[in-house]
């Protein structure tokens, strides 16, 4: 194991890599690919004979279907995502959660982990708390949410770090070796929604602080080519050790680590 | 070309070239989309925030998202001091923007919102609409907004008999000899090439118009290369 299982991983990683997709960016209104056998998919459409995108991001093809995935840009909930949000209204059978998005997010009480009193809803969730939901569904006219798995529910304590959705991605790291980093170091259980928002809690402030210093560090420098050695020095040099976890080589020249 | 008073131009340039451009995304990193596009000394900024809940309620529209675009020129972006605030002027050009932009952005997905679109001109020569209409495409396109395809605009007119492509402020409100000055702002869509705006300020045979049009079509091609690179090399510096 140790450098040269790192090193049997990256080619592994390489290989697949030219495989699967050829990645590059692309502008609206930007012929993706010619020929009639591809599929436009999420941003992109057909135009006579060729794929174009219709917004601005890396081209992905997958098996003849073409997709552009945003590096940049406000948050676009997708089924499966994990957010963290607000209580912004009350209905007569559910809430109404602020992400960050387009839309509100709504949770209906049937979607809650236990009984409710409809009468008394406040009692559970009211204006203001936060609260870590996935995605159900994705309609145009807004998105439908849910609490009913292990790891959702409301948030009590800690603190909530807002970065941006696109830097997400290098948060967690690839297969979540960021996030567990930052676990394994801090001792704070950290987690991060796609919207964006970075929920810390540990047994007491200072962890909290350095977790957080961490996740700005890396907001900041997401760009940044061989950002794990550079988190893993300021880890160091905030006295803290890296060593409980595993840390899997990281390909950097990766924008999305979806 | 007609014998004409205007021979030579003041800053060297032939009469079908652009003034100097440089463009540039996420300039803003706490907006959605952001971007700066200059020619010359005429400088735009352009910041996208949205899509997000239109208020009031009754403004929205439960079929599509709206694009709302505000334009304003700095206090200090001319010798003599704007006086800040909306203007007439100012709110036209806000919707001839909106216009031109409502052509390419589609926001069917995102009933009842809004994408709002700030454009602010810090330094202006001549030229601005165009300037801001460059900087808030390439703005809405680094927020991920849904477009057809991009714009590109640039200003083409006609200083007493020539035709001159990208106007700056002498050429456009300083020059009176002879016929004086035309100015025709044209914006034209990068794949389809079709003109979403077309205006005109001054006076012009309908020869010279159609030669003026192919011009700025010329123009617009060197435009769109300038903002696809833009785009292209984002990545290298910035990530909003």
């Amino acid at each position: 194991m140790g450098a040269n299982g790192c090193q049997e991983r990256i080619i592994r990683l390489s290989r697949t890599k030219i495989k699967m997709a050829k990645r590059q960016i692309v502008v609206p209104g930007e012929t993706v690919v010619s020929g009639n056998e591809f599929l436009p998919g999420d941003g992109a459409y057909r135009d006579g004979n060729n794929v174009v995108a219709n917004r601005y991001g890396i081209a992905n093809i997958f098996e003849k279907h073409v997709r552009v995935v945003p590096v940049s840009g406000a948050y676009y909930p997708k089924r499966g995502n994990t957010i963290i949000g607000t209580i912004v209204d009350i209905t007569f059978n559910g809430w109404l959660i602020d992400f960050g998005g387009a839309q509100n997010a709504f949770l209906p009480v049937a979607e809650v982990p236990r009984y409710v009193n409809k009468n008394e809803m406040a009692e559970f969730l009211n204006f203001g708390e936060s609260v870590i939901i996935k995605v159900w569904d994705v309609k145009s006219r807004g998105v439908d949410a849910s609490m009913k798995m292990r790891g959702f529910g409301k948030i009590e304590g800690g603190m909530i770090v807002s970065v941006g959705p696109n830097q997400v991605p290098r948060i967690i790291g690839r297969e979540g070796s960021m996030v567990k980093m930052i676990k394994g170091a801090t001792g704070c259980d950290v987690t991060v929604g796609q919207n964006g928002k970075v929920w810390i809690s540990g047994k007491n402030t200072d962890n909290e602080v350095n977790a957080r210093k961490i996740v700005e560090f890396i907001a900041d420098n997401a760009v940044v080519v061989g950002l794990t050695e550079k988190v893993e020095k300021m880890i160091g040099d905030m006295g803290l050790k890296t060593s409980e976890v595993e840390v899997i080589a990281e390909n950097t020249d990766e924008v999305s680590a979806e | 070309m007609v014998e004409g008073l205007y021979k030579k131009r003041e800053d060297g340039r032939k009469f079908t070239d652009v003034r100097p451009m440089k463009a540039k995304v996420g300039i803003v990193p706490s907006a959605d989309g952001s971007a700066s596009f200059e020619t010359g000394k005429t400088k735009a900024i352009a910041v996208v925030r949205g899509p997000r809940t239109l208020h009031p309620q009754h403004m929205q529209n439960a079929q599509t998202g709206i694009l709302r675009v505000s334009y304003g020129m700095m206090p200090f972006s001319v010798e003599d001091r704007i006086r800040p605030g909306p203007n007439r002027r100012a709110e036209e050009i806000g919707k001839v923007t909106e216009w031109a932009l409502s052509s390419v952005v589609d926001l069917s997905g995102f009933p009842n919102t809004v994408v709002d679109v700030f454009v602010q001109i810090p330094q202006a020569d001549a030229g601005t609409r165009v300037a801001g209409i460059n900087a808030a495409a390439l703005a809405l396109a680094h927020a991920g907004i849904p477009m057809k395809e991009m714009v590109s605009a640039i200003g083409v007119g006609k200083i007493d008999k020539t035709l001159v492509v990208d106007l700056d402020k002498y050429e456009d409100s300083l020059y009176h000899d002879g016929e004086g000055s035309t100015d025709i702002p044209i914006v034209l869509t990068s794949r389809t090439k079709e003109i979403a705006l077309l205006q005109l300020d001054g006076k012009i045979s309908v020869d010279e118009f159609k030669e003026v049009i192919e011009l700025g079509k010329v123009a617009c091609d060197d435009i769109l290369k300038v903002q696809m690179d833009a785009l292209k090399n984002a990545g290298d510096s910035t990530n909003g």
